[in-house]
């Protein structure tokens, strides 16, 4: 069972120009609301895998969700033009937390 | 709690019945949950790690490629870039983890051959852009690995919480309440047999007492 997808990279121009050069599909948005309908719109059309920006995945919570839980698309979080802003990380934590009850990432560092 | 059940024969066997079959689906719940456990740490870790490592590197390619607009000027880079000699394509397979659908990605590169993945002259552009391009390409693998590991954190964190809920209903609730109204038909048919019993030796006497 081997299906092929598309990639496509959402955020905002700077940040995702250089995506361009690498053959990607690359949607440059300025707002949320954009940022989320690019999303839904690649999902639609077979994308596999979507590169978010975390500038614009901070406010996209719902749209997140919504394909958290279904095997295609893969919407994964890439730093944006501001750098890190760990949402990628508090991601990885949540899952933590989910699946075993407890922070084991953290406690580690700590 | 108890079930709301007659206290019967006939309901006691069904209910021992399904007590067995509670036990055994317990059981089995138990060790998904466990190996699931198991095998979700060990990936955890795996992409915490990858995370710190690709969004630092990506950061810094991204920098550098700001620095390659500044140089160059956002026309001459947009220009320079917007037809990419290759376009890159996913290939996902399954693969199932204890009944999790994970995804297994692979990029396959489609271009011309031969082609460099500069899709420029470099008359006009700068070595900050080739460098920035170059960055970017090494971090592709390492970015699809994220996104592999990533994903399949996420599925088997859902398939997880949904296992324990299973088990903790399973464990805390079903079994305790079929073993409680097992006991109480048993002890009710007890109670019967006994009060049938002194009520037969109670007649007994009475029928020896009239003399016959």
């Amino acid at each position: 069972m081997i299906y092929m997808y598309k990639i496509g990279v959402v955020g905002e121009k700077d940040a995702v120009i250089a995506f361009l050069s690498l053959g990607m599909t690359v949607s440059a948005v300025d707002t949320v609301d954009e940022a989320i309908r690019a999303v839904d719109k690649m999902a639609r059309e077979g994308y596999g895998l979507i590169f978010l920006t975390e500038t614009f995945a901070k406010d996209m919570e719902e749209t997140l969700l919504r394909y958290q839980n279904q095997m295609v698309p893969a919407v994964i979080l890439i730093p944006g033009t501001q750098g890190s802003l760990g949402i990628g990380l508090a991601k990885i934590r949540d899952n933590v937390e989910k699946a075993v009850g407890v922070d084991i990432l953290s406690k580690k560092e700590g | 709690m108890r079930l709301n059940v007659n206290p019967t024969r006939m309901e006691l066997s069904k209910l021992k019945k399904r007590l067995v079959v509670a036990k055994r689906g317990h059981k089995l719940l138990k060790d998904k949950q466990d190996e699931l456990m198991k095998k979700f740490i060990d990936l955890i870790k795996k992409n915490n790690e990858l995370r710190i490592k690709v969004e630092e590197e990506l950061t810094e390619s991204l920098k550098e490629f700001m620095m390659a607009k500044a140089v160059m000027g956002s026309e001459i880079l947009e220009e320079s870039i917007i037809m990419p000699s290759e376009t890159i394509n996913l290939e996902i397979a399954k693969k199932n983890i204890m009944s999790v659908n994970v995804p297994v990605m692979k990029f396959i590169r489609e271009g011309a051959e031969g082609a460099s993945i500069y899709s420029y002259g470099y008359a006009l552009t700068t070595a900050e852009l080739d460098g920035a391009i170059n960055k970017l390409y090494n971090i592709l693998p390492q970015l699809l690995e994220l996104a592999e590991i990533e994903k399949s954190c996420q599925l088997m964190a859902d398939e997880i919480e949904k296992t324990r809920r299973r088990v903790n209903a399973l464990e805390y609730v079903m079994i305790p309440q079929l073993q409680e109204t097992i006991k109480y038909i048993t002890m009710k048919l007890e109670e019967n047999e006994r009060g049938n019993l002194t009520r037969l030796m109670k007649v007994k006497s009475m029928m020896e007492q009239r003399g016959v």
